[in-house]
């Protein structure tokens, strides 16, 4: 905890450098990889690439159908958050203000959500949604995720709100404000900073979720980009230059967004599960 | 929206006096929290609780269904391939739970200094977590590989430790410490952020204090920095814990629990039982089994490390 730039700080730099490159040693043979066509990944895989090739990316693109199955990621995250943050913070507010048993008793019951496995449903909610003919499609995907991470975010709101003083709301209340227009207008844009906090990790989880789309969506026109990749990983998966070029387009637009992002994102996974 | 204040006004018509005490009209509506009740009912408790039910029934998928008493639960119990798969399991928990949390607490301790490269070495050690498990599962398969001249094997022969290359996921002793190894690899950094966020409240003068008393650098860790970390640790711990037990993605992209059933964990055993083999009772009832372990160990961390956090 020295203040100044010692000997020791620098030696802990190396170190602390020494080890990111140890861990970036993946993502090196990721890039190398996909920019090698097939002569070249036969001769030396992991030397740098002498003479790179985009060849791979333009082939992945088009055999994993790539673009289709970041518009329905596209569709499913967008509005599987738009739902979510509606109903989950309209829910919250009433469970933070409300002082009864009801009130207590609904709260526990979301906390429970926290806890259970979704797998314990897996099933019947795999019937349910067969029987209401929303295998394959978009409405299927937004209601599950609005109801499996419901519990995630009123955890969220409800904790947030409770710490805000109600003479804001109260305030517009007594001025004839109705209770819809009292939230809407006042609460929710007081929220900010745990929406922001609501919104950074169920995009993360939705984006990336593979199991439940799987199920869903497999074999669909409608698959999102894990599932894609899943089903073109399988079909090339001997082809590495290939499969390493599709892995870089699917992963490379969360972490631009990441990276753009990436104090917020970073403040929202140290903090938000603190509630 | 005068609708809305209208129904309120009439609806505490009758019970002015018991509403105003709890703060009456300031009390938000109850159909507020209607459409969230509503789908997490239908999404999560209505089919959870009909899963329990299964879990004592010989259900597969085709015609009647009848209980069965604890069968299920006994055949987990019997049936070799389910019970390794729960020993899997906890082996992978507690494996995640040591190496990616002590990882992550190291890098931590190297990023909550004065070098020059912390801002990028927090980026640099965190980006694999927002990517999705099944792509990194992908990659590690590349890092994993058999061939003495790819992946790991191939770095290991370039710095002369060609001795110590092995068939990573093949090797039925060493695949499921190799499925640990790159969830490791995706999450420390996730580790790391929670940590470096307690750090950052472990307040300056109580290190300087310390210092002023003649504490070196292991006693002021480890009795400065160490338990003002608890709440830290008790999420870290909480969190991969639990991710550990459910863990699906990663296993199924990069083993499918094989070779044979060295890597097949509880995730993989009722993914299979329901959607290969169609026994939806004996799946459901592994189901149960995971879902008492996941709450035991959530109920047993937090009053467990809660009690070890320092009281403020």
């Amino acid at each position: 905890m020295s203040l100044r730039y010692g000997l020791r700080t620098f030696l802990l730099e190396l170190v602390m450098v020494a080890a990111a490159v140890a861990f970036l040693f993946p993502v090196y043979a990721l890039v190398t990889l996909s920019l090698k066509d097939k002569q070249q990944l036969a001769a030396s895989p992991l030397s740098p690439p002498t003479s790179p090739t985009l060849g791979n990316y333009s082939d992945a693109w088009s055999r994993a159908s790539l673009g289709s199955a970041l518009l329905n990621s596209t569709v499913i995250t967008v509005a599987s958050l738009v739902v979510l943050i509606a109903i989950g913070s309209f829910a919250a507010y009433f469970l933070a203000r409300c002082a009864t048993r009801l009130g207590f008793g609904l709260y526990v019951l979301f906390l429970l959500g926290i806890v259970l496995p979704f797998q314990l449903g897996m099933i019947p909610l795999f019937k349910m949604v067969d029987s209401a003919g929303l295998l394959g499609t978009y409405q299927g995907m937004i209601v599950f995720y609005t109801g499996i991470q419901l519990p995630f975010t009123v955890f969220l709101y409800t904790g947030f709100i409770r710490a805000l003083p109600a003479d804001y709301a109260n305030a517009a209340l007594i001025d004839g404000a109705g209770h819809l227009q009292a939230f809407t207008r006042v609460v929710f844009p007081l929220l900010r900073p745990i929406t922001g906090t609501v919104l950074i990790l169920n995009a993360v989880f939705i984006w990336n979720d593979f199991f439940t789309p799987l199920l869903y969506l497999g074999g669909s026109a409608r698959e999102t980009v894990p599932v894609r990749i899943f089903a073109f990983v399988g079909q090339y998966v001997s082809d590495y230059g290939l499969v390493f070029a599709g892995l870089v387009l699917a992963a490379l637009p969360i972490i631009v967004v990441f990276l753009v992002l990436q104090r917020y994102v970073i403040k929202g996974f140290a903090s938000g599960l603190k509630g | 929206m005068d609708g809305a204040r209208a129904s309120g006004g009439r609806a505490g018509g009758g019970r002015v006096r018991s509403r105003r005490r709890r703060g009456g009209f300031l009390t938000p509506p109850w159909w507020f929290a209607a459409p969230a009740v509503l789908v997490y009912a239908l999404v999560v408790l209505y089919p959870s609780a009909s899963g329990v039910m299964y879990a004592f029934t010989d259900w597969n998928g085709i015609g009647d269904r009848s209980f069965n008493g604890l069968d299920n639960f006994q055949r987990l119990w019997q049936d070799d391939a389910a019970r390794g798969s729960l020993t899997n399991t906890l082996l992978l928990t507690v494996a995640i739970v040591v190496v990616q949390n002590g990882i992550g607490l190291l890098l931590a301790l190297g990023v909550h200094t004065h070098i020059k490269s912390r801002a990028v070495l927090r980026v640099v050690f965190f980006t694999p977590a927002v990517v999705s498990p099944v792509m990194v599962a992908f990659l590690w398969k590349y890092v994993y590989n058999p061939a003495p001249d790819a992946g790991l094997n191939g770095i290991l022969g370039a710095v002369g430790l060609g001795s110590l290359r092995q068939d990573w996921l093949g090797d039925p002793s060493l695949a499921l410490w190799s499925v640990a190894g790159m969830v490791v690899w995706q999450f420390a950094g996730y580790s790391m952020v929670i940590f470096l966020a307690g750090l950052e409240g472990v307040p300056a003068e109580l290190h300087e204090a310390a210092m002023i008393d003649g504490a070196g650098r292991w006693q002021r860790f480890r009795s400065v920095t160490w338990p003002l970390l608890a709440p830290s640790v008790t999420i870290n711990v909480m969190l991969s814990t639990i991710g550990g037990l459910k863990l699906f993605d990663q296993v199924y992209a990069a083993t499918s629990g094989g070779p044979g059933h060295a890597s097949e964990t509880l995730s993989t055993v009722l993914y299979k039982q329901a959607f290969v083999y169609g026994n939806y009772g004996y799946s459901t009832a592994i189901a149960l089994v995971l879902a008492l372990f996941v709450a035991a160990v959530s109920l047993v961390q937090v009053y467990y490390l809660r009690s070890r956090e320092v009281g403020s």
